[in-house]
């Protein structure tokens, strides 16, 4: 009885310090957590506004020291010199059929494979599922040599051909890959009612399955298209001696100025927003499509 | 062939009741199977001439002296020049024993793992600092979802073209606000602020020409573009904690910073681990980032930068393949040890 009325008191005392310690450690913590929202906003989103800002600033403001932040007029020149420029706007038609090229001939052979793999079952079924999921963490520098030699070989260096032949090594895999969960996830009684009506397996694949596959297709082909008209080490590489074929990427990469210390920033500021605002656009439309399909795509794999 | 094509339907009507429905089965099985295999093909074909025939062909390329637009290399004393009209050749190890005996190679390794440890570390705690904000439940939650996406969505070879404008040491934003706009901010703070300022440095730093420099300006603008791929991946497993056993443990009085150590971390733990294999490969054959700011500057040479300049620039398709099979077997080494990883968490 002694020892419990003795303790009572204590243990309010102790808890009256600790809820005054506690608001005065959750103002701490409130305004250190909106202090690291704040952060992570500016870090995240102020680089590309200081390249749409460089796009439309004079040359004058983009050299200037101290840094001018805002311009002092708005300047078109450079948005205009880019798109007068022949080199850059081939490479933006050739990143165009590219990407486009490439998703679609994915999209095509991936949605075959990916039925088979998420609703059928047959022989090999999982050696298949092994070989297209090590494919997917493939690194694409192991295969650059020879992939190069057979394209000399077969005279696509320098073609656009080359480029959507290549492509495929990253965007097929990931494909089949997201798109079989998806299809595993559907419910089997649609395309059994179909099969039990007399349409053949491959009518109950383009009539039913496909169609409502339709949201992981445009996950897949927006990621595909992504990755395909970001990729670099290829283009670069199997493009190298002509702008025929030549996409955005080495584009971007190669434009230069008269020497090392003296680069034309806001023409090439310009030609990577003209170039960025494209894909954050489609990204931001598309953004929960995006999130589901990078994590079902990566979580799984 | 006619003669074999018939029994089949022929049959049906002898067999035993009992099994009649298992023949049509069977049949539509068979088709299902002819039909799953039809639709794998071309996938498999694909993936067989563009990755895996490749894949092949550059092991055996990396015993040769095959070169890419002569038929072969020779070398001769230190440089070695290309000679036309001479036969390919096997040479054994002879790429291998060149590579590992090479100060550039050797350098390139060892800046490859450098940047693969700096940047895949800040970018996991980075990542999990922000996947912990955006799973907790505040106004500006979408925003901040939102936003991360932009660093993703951008193409490395812009982000690195515009961190260098960025990094310029003249007029360059990053050194305006380290030496010039932070140091007045933080002046503000009360206490603590003339400390603070004096962190920052009173001169701009050429971040891009000076050589030691160039790596950790690479790993920043790596680290920019890939945080938000992590934050998703490890925002995707927090979302799968049940958050019951937060309320269980709080109640126990476990303060936050216990529960993350002690619930959190363990439980993401799968998800952290499936991060880590995807980004540490990805860091690990680094191309882009690099290329684009440093091009093949010794400093930030990686094995990647490497293998592609000594194919390019260099006509060497057996030393490239040799150099190619190293990264795939460190690659692969890496995939072995987290699978192991992996299993032991199993286990």
């Amino acid at each position: 009885m002694a020892t419990v009325a003795a303790t009572k008191p204590r243990a309010t005392a102790a808890s009256a310090t600790s809820r005054r310690q506690g608001t005065f450690s959750r103002i701490v913590g409130k305004v250190l957590f909106w202090a690291l929202v704040v952060f992570i906003l500016i870090y995240t989103v102020f680089p590309f506004l200081w390249a749409v800002l460089a796009a439309i600033k004079p040359n004058a403001d983009i050299a200037a020291t101290p840094t001018r932040y805002l311009p002092s007029e708005v300047f078109w020149g450079n948005l205009e010199y880019v798109l007068e420029n022949g080199d850059f706007l081939r490479a933006l038609r050739n990143s165009v059929i590219v990407s486009l090229t490439t998703v679609v001939l994915a999209l095509v052979f991936g949605s075959f494979c990916a039925y088979a793999m998420g609703r059928m079952k047959f022989r090999g079924k999982t050696i298949t599922l092994y070989l297209i999921l090590s494919m997917t963490m493939f690194p694409a520098i192991a295969i650059l040599g020879s992939l190069f030699q057979m394209i000399r070989a077969t005279n696509l260096y320098n073609t656009i051909p080359a480029l959507v032949f290549t492509y495929m090594t990253f965007t097929l895999p990931f494909t089949v890959w997201v798109l079989a969960n998806f299809f595993r996830a559907m419910p089997g009684e649609l395309e059994e009612s179909a099969l039990v009506d007399g349409s053949t397996p491959f009518q109950a694949f383009y009539k039913i399955l496909l169609p409502l596959a339709l949201p992981g297709l445009v996950t897949t082909g927006l990621l595909g298209f992504i990755a395909a008209w970001n990729e670099f080490l290829f283009s670069l590489t199997f493009t190298n001696t002509s702008f025929s074929a030549r996409t955005v990427q080495p584009a971007i990469a190669s434009f230069s100025g008269r020497s090392q210390y003296d680069e034309p920033w806001g023409a090439i500021m310009a030609a990577s927003v003209i170039v960025t605002v494209p894909l954050v656009a489609l990204v931001l439309i598309f953004q929960r499509k995006i999130l589901g399909g990078l994590t079902a795509g990566a979580v799984k794999g | 062939m006619s003669q074999q094509a018939v029994p089949a339907p022929l049959s049906q009507p002898t067999v035993q009741p009992g099994k009649i429905s298992e023949v049509p089965r069977s049949s539509w099985a068979k088709a299902r199977e002819r039909l799953a295999w039809l639709l794998v093909a071309p996938s498999i074909l694909i993936v067989a001439v563009v990755a895996l025939y490749p894949l092949a062909q550059s092991v055996r390329l990396s015993f040769t002296n095959a070169g890419l637009t002569t038929s072969c290399i020779e070398d001769r004393g230190g440089f070695g020049n290309a000679r036309a009209g001479c036969e390919r050749e096997y040479v054994g190890f002879a790429n291998y024993e060149f590579l590992l005996a090479n100060d550039q190679f050797i350098t390139a390794f060892w800046n490859t793992v450098r940047f693969t440890v700096s940047s895949v570390a800040i970018e996991t705690v980075l990542g999990m600092i922000v996947a912990l904000i955006i799973n907790s439940q505040f106004k500006a939650r979408g925003l901040l979802r939102t936003a991360i996406l932009i660093p993703w969505a951008i193409p490395t070879v812009v982000s690195s073209r515009l961190w260098a404008y960025m990094f310029n040491d003249a007029y360059g934003v990053v050194n305006d606000l380290l030496v010039n706009r932070l140091p007045q901010l933080v002046d503000w703070i009360p206490l603590v602020g003339d400390n603070l300022a004096g962190v920052f440095p009173e001169q701009k730093i050429a971040f891009l020409a000076r050589p030691e420099w160039q790596m950790p300006t690479a790993i920043a603008v790596d680290v920019w573009k890939t945080t938000p791929f992590m934050a998703l991946l490890l925002l995707a497993g927090l979302q799968i904690i049940p958050g019951d056993i937060y309320e269980a443990s709080t109640v126990d009085g476990a303060s936050k910073w216990q529960q993350f150590w002690q619930m959190t971390l363990p439980m993401l733990r799968p998800a952290l681990l499936v991060a880590l294999i995807f980004r540490t490969l990805d860091a690990f054959r680094v191309f882009d980032v690099i290329f684009v700011m440093f091009g093949n500057a010794s400093k930030t040479l990686t094995m990647a930068i490497f293998a592609q300049q000594t194919l390019v620039n260099g006509d060497r398709l057996g030393r490239t393949s040799a150099a190619s099979v190293l990264i795939f077997l460190c690659i692969g080494l890496l995939v072995l040890v987290y699978t192991r990883l992996v299993k032991l968490e199993e286990a």
